[in-house]
């Protein structure tokens, strides 16, 4: 396989415009977590012009719900989750100026749309990684909505967390392409 | 009559918890492996790999391969010889739960209620028992943990006897592409065919306890399950969605006398982290 595209958040247009589906990347930095709970809260924020719990312009939103840390560790297992439970919420925030999401699975037609429109892309981690996935954790704190547990708002410091293009600007899409061995196999 | 202390039944399941979550069945690893040599795209390749060293790292480590430690599901087999002394045994099992689930670093995903707030009970309580009677003085203990991602891609169909064979398989087969990546691929299909509407959904769940690589003793039904094993390979979802010829592992199917107006099936799609211990008191 080719060597991985190294990428530091927050991202910017230029550096979206460079990513292609099927590409493995590496991403650094920081990356915040949030699933089904978190993004309805984010959303009813925004429908009522009230501010997020950060400034989620250029950010990624990972969505993940880790385990809880054992003693030594930083962060419990983290691997993603299923992403289409987010689909009512994320264009939305991508309208914001959310730039990245990380997670597994397919997504909805206003999702890529909204990927195109605002120039924003989506990477899926593999799914059930959980324990290698939690090994590029470097730190972790819990910024908002602690009451809910492993589905807070956390904030990472990721280094080298590996996952793939999954849609891109360009009407890529890792899960429609999967039928076109040769170019996949390219890809690879 | 036999007597077992509750608090062995919290132990146990508390242990059981722990160890499912961290230590994957051999049997899913060497099918792993085996999948891992026989595809060709590299993207599948390094997929399955990294889903071997998980595991590894998962056991060495002893933390859960998954953040989604799942729902608490436990099959108990009662021997109806047994006496179940000094507590509730459903309050043992959900007290083992917790205590596993706390003690293990494990992640809680239980909400008190589906439709209304959604909290958290905070300990992965309360479990969901299945209880059988059997004969004898054992109590059989099976901690499977379930994950959301394919518990969501699961279906129960009332089908028409006329529907038959091929219909299962359509069914199947248009479940499994709908659900594409979101189930974890390499998935195990559990297939619970006949009783009636709760009947095939326990089927489905209780065949997800078999080993990989045994069909049902029934050559008709093993070779129905070689079958539509075949076919879902074919649908190139492959490991982790990114295409292959590794879709599923095993496709596991039980059946049951049904109705004569009737053909229930339930089709529990389980991810490649398929967790289950099991213990005989």
């Amino acid at each position: 396989m080719p060597e991985p595209v190294i990428l530091n958040t927050p991202l910017t247009d230029n550096v979206i415009e460079d990513l292609r589906v099927g590409q493995r990347v590496l991403i650094n930095g920081i990356i915040y977590t949030a699933r089904d709970a978190a993004h309805k809260r984010m959303v009813e924020l925004l429908d009522n012009n009230q501010q997020l719990p950060f400034d989620i312009k250029g950010q990624v939103i990972y969505y993940a719900g880790p385990a809880p840390a054992k003693p030594g560790q930083v962060i419990g297992s983290c691997g993603p989750t299923t992403s289409y439970r987010m689909d009512p919420y994320a264009p939305k925030l991508i309208q914001h100026g959310l730039k990245g999401m990380i997670g597994k699975g397919t997504r909805s037609v206003e999702v890529k749309e909204a990927i195109k429109k605002y120039k924003s892309i989506y990477f899926a981690a593999v799914g059930g990684l959980g324990a290698l996935l939690a090994k590029t954790v470097k730190e972790v704190k819990v910024i908002a909505y602690p009451d809910l547990g492993p589905e807070a708002i956390r904030r990472m410091t990721v280094q080298n967390f590996p996952a793939f293009v999954a849609i891109d600007i360009y009407d890529g899409d890792i899960y429609k392409e999967k039928k076109e061995v040769d170019n996949l196999a390219f890809l690879c | 009559m036999r007597e077992i202390h509750a608090t062995k039944i919290i132990d146990i399941v508390s242990k059981l918890c722990q160890e499912a979550n961290y230590n994957l069945g051999e049997d899913v690893i060497q099918a792993l492996k085996k999948a891992c040599e026989s595809e060709t795209k590299p993207i599948a390749r390094d997929v399955l790999q990294q889903l071997i060293d998980n595991a590894s790292l998962a056991k060495s480590e002893n933390i859960p391969m998954c953040q989604d430690c799942g729902v608490a599901v436990v099959f108990v087999y009662v021997g109806q010889d047994i006496h179940v002394v000094g507590g509730d045994i459903t309050k043992a099992v959900n007290e083992g739960v917790k205590k596993g689930y706390n003690e293990g670093y494990l992640r809680k995903s239980m909400v008190k209620n589906p439709i209304i707030e959604r909290i958290n009970t905070e300990d992965n309580t309360p479990a969901v028992i299945h209880y059988r009677i059997i004969p004898g003085d054992k109590l059989k203990i099976i901690f499977t943990p379930k994950g959301a991602g394919s518990e969501n891609m699961s279906s129960l169909k009332m089908m028409k006897p006329a529907d038959g064979v091929e219909g299962i398989k359509k069914f199947v087969l248009q479940k499994v592409s709908n659900a594409g990546p979101n189930p974890c691929p390499p998935i195990v299909l559990g297939i619970g065919i006949g009783g009636n509407f709760e009947k095939a959904a326990i089927l489905a769940k209780e065949s997800l306890l078999r080993p990989i690589n045994q069909h049902n003793p029934d050559p008709k039904i093993a070779s129905l399950e070689k079958e539509i094993l075949n076919e879902v390979n074919l649908l190139d979802i492959g490991p982790a969605g990114f295409g292959g010829k590794t879709t599923a592992l095993a496709v596991n199917i039980e059946t049951y006398p049904c109705h004569i107006g009737s053909l229930p099936v339930a089709l529990n799609i389980n991810c490649h982290a398929a967790r289950h211990k099991e213990v005989i008191i």
